[in-house]
């Protein structure tokens, strides 16, 4: 699925002349694991009361979860042509209204960990056992509001919530060390109150295991810190803040899809 | 009024187990009964409003009722982005209620004047926007609002005009006429309805028989009561412990333009477009800033001078 992704949000971003392809290539792994294999969901039955929630926080990445929704069955991929156009419902950051599947609406960053924070409650007070998966990126982590969640779940031990990083060090202009040092990044999650595990967030198993592996935190929310690489799978757009803004036209598009063929071959 | 608004939200929460209740960090002496009363539907949350109102969302979405709680400027202004983005846009089933209205803390300083908070939440869509004018209607307005769903603003002052009989017909959106006349209108929003009480009380000596409305509604605005002064009395006065920039005045004179039925006289009281850098008692500063009941007589004897 992961492939998949990568080349319909290259289409989309391509055809809607839209933002962020390296912020939606470098969790295009991730997605695919969690829509692939770790959220519980009914495509045909989007507001099942059991399923998990999920929350893109980095809503900037929003063509990312469409393209997920897509390969998942919840919207059709014919549907995804319609990114950014005029009249479409399928905005620059991720919107729910319309979008079966989108569980919360988002584009401000420092937003989906407070909210995520409040199902996972709602599910301990309702004695639930879905869980909420929050997928941030590593620069929004400079919002204050996510520090005040991180106290929050910890205090309330929410183990039945997930923030994932998608920790590829860029943020708009600079790396995130250059910009407003983030490390040592895990210590501040672990001394905060939470558990962390750390994977190449490439690497499909090692993502797996880390978000299914329920056992790990016994009274702690889990933080899954995913080292990736912006603009993964697309050579010229690897670690090159530029595909923060760009949008592939012409022979930047055609190059970056054969190379993503490639990947079907 | 604070303490009418937490009767009403115990007599609700003890029928209803999906009604939560979130402070953040303030209500000390206020809430330790209903926190011992209602396990589970009491979390203080931290000095933390924006996650305040992040989590509030996210119950919402679980279908649990919620109220955020704090004082002056802090659940609004200092959240705004999470009540328009995570509780207005997702429909969310949120009252933030506010406690200390215009200038209730006034000696506090600025930082606690909440003398802007209606004019920019009411500025959003999918949301309802409530200052009480009596104690009774604080009960009144937290049952109405959890009962209607949405996302709500209830600012409470810490002062309130006497509650009188007219208290049974409090709804969102409809006004409330506590006092017949034909000369002007007087129309309040919050407990500063209680001067404008007592200067119609001081106008009608003078001989001006001022009809006196309390507009706790700003959104929904009653527009039928606002036409019938328009047309039927002679003129309009408002008055608000607000800045006048899009308060009450603004959106009574919006409705009056959107309807195309001109008042003979318009003059809109309230915090000439200010900070308070002087402190005080709430009457004092209501004194101070000219929209206390001596103030009211003077410019409604003014303009019908001039």
């Amino acid at each position: 699925m992961a492939n998949n992704i990568r080349k319909h949000a290259v289409t989309m971003t391509s055809l809607g002349g839209s933002s962020h392809i390296g912020s939606i290539l470098s969790i295009a792994d991730i997605l695919a694991v969690l829509y692939g294999s770790v959220l519980k969901y009914k495509s045909d039955n989007p507001k099942w009361s059991k399923r998990d929630r999920f929350i893109l926080s980095k809503g900037h990445a929003g063509a990312g979860v469409y393209a997920a929704l897509a390969e998942s069955g919840f919207i059709s991929i014919e549907k995804l042509k319609t990114h950014y156009q005029d009249g479409s419902d399928l905005s620059g950051h991720v919107s729910h209204k319309g979008i079966p599947g989108v569980e919360f609406s988002t584009g401000s960053l420092g937003h989906g960990l407070p909210v995520g924070t409040g199902m996972a409650l709602a599910a301990k007070i309702n004695k639930n056992k879905h869980r909420v998966v929050v997928l941030m990126s590593d620069g929004e982590c400079d919002e204050g509001s996510n520090w005040e969640a991180i106290l929050f779940a910890a205090h309330h031990k929410l183990n039945n919530l997930v923030a994932i990083i998608d920790r590829n060090k860029l943020q708009s202009i600079h790396s995130t060390e250059d910009t407003l040092s983030l490390e040592p990044f895990p210590d501040k999650w672990k001394s905060f109150g939470w558990e962390v595990v750390e994977v190449d967030g490439h690497n499909q198993e090692e993502i797996f295991n880390a978000c299914s592996n329920i056992d790990i935190p016994q009274n702690k929310p889990l933080c899954v810190i995913a080292n990736t690489t912006k603009g993964k799978g697309v050579s010229f757009m690897e670690n090159n803040v530029l595909w923060h803004y760009r949008s592939p036209q012409g022979d930047e598009y055609k190059a970056a899809m054969l190379e993503l063929e490639k990947n079907d071959a | 009024m604070r303490d009418a608004f937490l009767a009403a939200l115990t007599s609700l929460a003890e029928k209803d187990k999906d009604i939560i209740l979130l402070t953040a960090d303030l209500g000390y002496g206020v809430f330790e009964e209903f926190e011992s009363r209602f396990p589970g539907q009491y979390f203080n949350v931290g000095v933390a409003e924006q996650n305040m109102t992040g989590v509030a969302s996210g119950l919402s979405l679980e279908g649990k009722k919620v109220i955020t709680y704090s004082i002056g400027n802090f659940p609004t202004l200092r959240c705004l982005e999470q009540i328009r983005n995570d509780a207005c846009y997702h429909d969310a089933n949120i009252t933030i209620v506010a406690s200390g209205g215009g200038f209730s803390y006034g000696s506090l300083g600025m930082s606690h004047h909440a003398t802007e908070d209606l004019a920019i939440l009411r500025a959003l869509p999918n949301i309802s926007v409530i200052a009480p004018c009596t104690a009774n209607e604080a009960g009144q307005a937290i049952t109405a609002m959890i009962h209607d769903g949405g996302v709500g603003y209830l600012r409470l002052d810490k002062t309130a005009a006497k509650d009188n009989n007219t208290d049974s017909l409090f709804s969102i959106g409809k006004a409330i006429r506590h006092k017949e006349g034909s000369d002007l209108t007087l129309i309040a929003i919050g407990g500063i309805l209680d001067d404008v009480n007592i200067a119609a009380f001081e106008l009608q000596k003078l001989g001006i028989n001022a009809r006196v409305v309390g507009m706790h509604s700003i959104k929904p605005i009653d527009t039928d009561e606002i036409l019938d002064a328009a047309k039927n009395t002679g003129g309009i006065v408002t008055v608000e412990e607000h800045n006048k920039d899009g308060g009450l005045g603004s959106a009574i004179s919006e409705v009056c333009m959107d309807f195309g039925v001109i008042p003979k006289k318009f003059l809109r009281i309230g915090l000439d477009n200010m900070y308070s850098s002087i402190v005080g008692s709430q009457q004092y500063l209501r004194s101070r800033y000219e929209m206390d009941s001596e103030a009211i007589v003077n410019k409604v004897k003014k303009m019908f001078n001039s």
